[in-house]
């Protein structure tokens, strides 16, 4: 009974994240489902199929294929300005800095169905075409917000006399920032990256407003919730999550790796 | 090896800095000698860290030139100055090995092959067989040594060290500040070193700057601030000072003695060891080093030669510090007066609550300007927090 | 004896010119944060100016929409959907509270608790992100199935008569009803509640909780009286975070609810996709925004802005 007591948080812990895998966990096993009608919902038996033919249903690999091109010119955009951003917060003082430390966070609260419909708005009124231009500038707009805060948290942990170092050893601003700074806020940098990516690739309700004809994968997905859904968008799904733990697991046993390494 | 030119002098004329309504350097000249080793002391906030970073170039002066020689350096960025900086928290590039490291500013001025230099500098510093580790890997004195190699591997006009033994515990800060005397009497570059320990400036340094609130208080050799402080804050910062407020009798004029009463006995002290302000009469602070008295008690009195300066109390503490005895007596001409004698006799009836007579040669004696904070320098509880 | 006195010269002096800094390296940070925040006014602070200024349009698609400060507009829309954005309201409110307490302990587990396996629950917390968060609501439907385990499971605790006594479910039903909402929101928006706390705990020295115990408290009291309070920024941070989106979600709405469990969101998004009468779908967005400022500001007035980014 006193184990019970003295582990009551790790037990609920550990019985919330149970609750945040389980779905994923379920996608992962109907990914093997074939099922009887159009919908993927209850389990009837095991199948390979839909994993011998990811690409089998209509449209969908065009979808995945769009949502990575998008993703990843999103994150592009992101990461430079964004970055440039937390340069500019962490390491320099300037006027209004309230105000921009307002105007970053914003996006990060305000409910996507506000920011989607306003957008829209805006678009309509100055008759631009809606398609993947107007949802690429949505996506760079407010994955903006998340890479300022990833990156900003690594530069503020970085000792400001490195660089003063590097300039007292002759490097000039350009050499300073590419041989001293950038390597070191690499981490903060590939951590904003990585967010902006799955924020994008994952964005449903801002897309679903702006993207006209355009079909990225997750509007795909909740088309096929009317429609029917397809075993493959499980095999997709489960793809990208293995995907995703192994990106991140190799990171760090490469991080670990060059720890080892390094001592003789 | 040293030039005797002004050829190398540091020149600081008119530098000050100031942070909106704050100063923290109020406009000062200063020449450092080339070829000497010259240290800022003061206690945290004095303003002798920015006057360094000024002269490296990551501080804009706010007023004031900087000259190095004849080469005006005062808007060239920090890049292009002759100089380099031994930082505080060693400021080693994380993702660098030590090699890297040290190459570092060779590289960025275009010399291609650096490795001789580079080996030649971890021997100097004793760290060859380290040369592929990372910082993190490295003690505290090691990363230390790595830095210094950083930054003299570039043959600069002037090194600067920004409290650099700091980080350090004592064994080692003792053997660190040997070897930096060493490198530099060595090498023969001017060195710049910034400090709050004095022990640390005056065992390593050729001349001193003592600095307080964003001034220069003193200018000069160890040994002269030591024995000759002209203010109150330069005599109790530089180890300890007995300072009595008297009053003076007699102003003798050149070398002359100088009289003054305190405390009901008369005392007197050489004339060029008033300041000129004391000179004209009036009030001064009588100083006098602890180690300069010599104590004696009551009954042996009459044993004192004539012509030492006398003062009598009384013993209200004594502690034994093995070497010496230091104690602390109580007289009319000033409470607390300290007194370390050294323990080759030990007389033991000089125990708390005895009587006796403190006398001393009067030429150590110092006279200073009444008007100054009498406990200015001297360190509380709360400053040591 | 060679002291020199290096005070100020006596006599009168010129006050000595201040050197201004070069204009260049004043600008440094404005040239930095120029395109970005520029991206940001005109792709988030101007369409804002654009809704509010549709809101008090009239007309139609055929006719064409012109700015002629019809107010009514917002009466309408309030009067008409009350219901939904009060709902909205308190989902959004439900799920915060769950989120809270499920995310909590999670977060309190992998700051202080976890050891060497931090860094794979964190992975583990974020993992799911990188699955179409739309597939993975769609299991719920799987698993609040009428006939999935968990569902058989809580009807035979028969905590669904209770659930469905308190209206939250409807009778062996989870699926399509309020709970099911609830649940879905709680799980898209968890990491957005744990994150937050996890930083905020993080920085808590661990010998806080020593010198506590050393004081005599016990961990209940540690927690409460140390703990908690250190957290709270990211309490209010994680709250935010969770709230505000939650509030204008429709997607769980949709998926997992029914039309009597239409949020906010859901009717937006009709108004404008289907029904599109701008006008109204504006005001009823607009309404949303200004009491997510309004909270944004409390929180602003009383912890600043430094820490918001």
């Amino acid at each position: 009974m006193t184990w019970l007591r003295k582990n009551v948080v790790v037990i609920a812990g550990l019985l919330t994240l149970a609750y945040m895998i389980l779905p994923n966990i379920v996608v992962m096993v109907f990914s093997f489902n074939k099922p009887n009608g159009r919908f993927n919902y209850s389990w009837q038996q095991f199948s390979l199929d839909a994993w011998k033919d990811p690409c089998g249903v209509a449209d969908m690999c065009e979808s995945l294929t769009l949502s990575l091109q998008l993703a990843a010119w999103a994150t592009v955009g992101a990461v430079v300005l964004g970055t440039m951003i937390a340069f500019a917060l962490v390491r320099y003082r300037f006027r209004a800095r309230g105000a921009i430390n307002s105007l970053i966070f914003l996006p990060m609260a305000m409910p996507e169905v506000v920011m989607a419909a306003s957008l829209l708005t805006l678009f309509l009124n100055m008759g631009i075409e809606l398609g993947f231009w107007t949802v690429l500038i949505a996506h760079i707009m407010f994955c903006l917000s998340f890479v300022v805060t990833a990156v900003k948290a690594r530069v503020m942990s970085m000792d400001p006399r490195l660089e003063e170092a590097a300039r007292d050893l002759y490097a000039g601003p350009a050499q300073t920032f590419l041989r001293v700074t950038l390597p070191i806020a690499a981490p903060g940098i590939a951590a904003g990256a990585l967010l902006a990516f799955a924020l994008s690739f994952d964005d449903f309700i801002i897309t679903n407003f702006n993207a006209g004809s355009t079909v990225t994968f997750p509007m795909f997905v909740w088309g096929s919730a009317q429609r029917g859904t397809p075993v493959q968008i499980n095999v997709i799904g489960t793809a990208m999550f293995v995907l995703a733990v192994l990106i991140v697991v190799a990171g760090q046993i490469i991080t670990n790796r060059r720890k080892k390494t390094a001592t003789a | 090896m040293t030039e005797n030119t002004t050829g190398g002098d540091v020149r600081l004329t008119g530098i000050s800095k100031t942070y909106g309504s704050f100063t923290a350097v109020h406009p000062l000249d200063l020449t450092v000698p080339q070829g000497s080793f010259f240290a800022l002391l003061g206690a945290s906030g004095c303003g002798k860290t920015t006057t360094l970073r000024m002269i490296a170039g990551l501080e804009d002066p706010s007023t004031g030139t900087i000259f190095l020689g004849d080469r005006d350096v005062t808007d060239l960025p920090p890049y292009k100055r002759p100089v380099n900086t031994v930082f505080q928290s060693y400021a080693l590039f994380p993702h660098m090995d030590i090699s890297e490291n040290i190459a570092f500013g060779l590289r960025r001025r275009g010399i291609k092959s650096v490795k001789k230099q580079v080996d030649d500098m971890l021997e100097l510093v004793q760290l060859g067989d380290k040369a592929r580790h990372k910082p993190h890997q490295l003690s505290g004195g090691q990363q230390q040594r790595v830095a210094v190699a950083r930054a003299l591997i570039n043959h600069p006009q002037v090194l600067l060290l920004d409290e650099p033994l700091g980080a350090l515990d004592l064994k080692l800060r003792r053997q660190m500040q040997l070897e930096l005397k060493r490198i530099q009497t060595e090498v023969g570059i001017t060195f710049v070193h910034v400090t709050h320990d004095q022990e640390e400036a005056m065992t390593m340094a050729d001349q001193v700057a003592v600095m307080n609130g964003g001034r220069v208080e003193q200018l000069g050799a160890p040994a002269d601030l030591y024995e000759n402080p002209r203010t109150t804050f330069v005599a109790n910062f530089l180890g300890t000072s007995n300072l009595i407020e008297a009053e003076v009798v007699e102003t003798g004029s050149g070398s002359a003695d100088v009289v003054v009463t305190a405390g009901g006995g008369k005392l007197r002290l050489p004339g060029d060891r008033c300041t000129d302000a004391v000179r004209q009469g009036g009030k001064l602070l009588v100083g006098v080093r602890p180690e300069k008295i010599s104590l004696a008690h009551a009954d042996d009195a009459g044993s004192i030669a004539d012509g030492r300066n006398r003062v009598t109390g009384r013993i209200v503490d004594s502690s034994f510090i093995g070497v010496s005895t230091q104690y602390v007596v109580n007289s009319p001409a000033g409470a607390e007066l300290q007194v370390y004698e050294q323990n080759v006799e030990r007389d033991a009836r000089l125990r708390p609550g005895a009587e006796v007579v403190l006398h001393w040669n009067p030429a150590h004696t110092f006279g200073l300007d009444a008007a100054q904070d009498i406990d200015a320098g001297v360190e509380t509880v709360e400053d040591a927090a | 004896m060679s002291t020199t006195l290096t005070k100020e010269a006596p006599g009168p002096v010129e006050e000595p010119i201040l050197r201004k800094p070069p204009t260049r390296k004043r600008l440094v940070p404005y040239w930095l944060l120029l395109p970005g925040i520029l991206w940001l006014l005109v792709f988030f602070a101007l369409p804002l100016v654009y809704q509010a200024s549709t809101s008090v349009q009239t007309g139609s698609l055929e006719e064409g929409f012109q700015v002629t400060w019809h107010f009514q507009t917002y009466v309408d829309a309030f009067t008409e959907y009350w219901p939904q954005l009060l709902r909205s309201l308190l989902y959004a409110g439900t799920a915060t509270l769950l989120c809270l307490l499920l995310g909590y302990p999670l977060a309190y587990l992998i700051a202080f608790k976890a050891g060497r396996w931090r860094n794979l629950l964190l992975v583990l917390v974020i993992a799911p992100f990188f699955t179409s968060f739309l597939i993975r609501t769609l299991a719920w439907k799987t698993i609040l199935a009428d006939d999935s385990l968990v569902v058989d499971a809580l009807n035979a605790l028969h905590l669904l008569d209770v659930t469905s006594w308190l209206g939250w479910t409807e009778g062996e039903r989870v699926l399509a009803t309020p709970m099911a909402v609830v649940c879905g929101l709680t799980y898209n928006f968890l990491p957005f509640m744990i994150l937050p706390l996890y930083t905020s705990l993080e920085r808590i020295d661990g010998r806080l909780h020593e010198a506590a115990q050393d004081l005599y408290a016990s961990p209940a009291t540690t927690f409460r009286k140390v703990t908690f309070p250190l957290s709270m920024p990211g309490v209010v941070s994680g709250t935010l975070l969770t709230f505000i989106p939650a509030s204008g979600d429709y997607v769980n709405a949709e998926l997992l609810g029914s039309t009597d469990t239409k949020m906010i969101g859901n009717v937006i998004q009709s108004q404008f996709l289907r029904v599109l009468d701008y006008p109204t779908a504006a005001a009823l967005s607009f309404i949303l925004m200004a009491i997510v400022l309004l909270m944004v500001t409390v929180y602003i007035r009383k912890a600043g802005t430094e820490d918001l980014v």
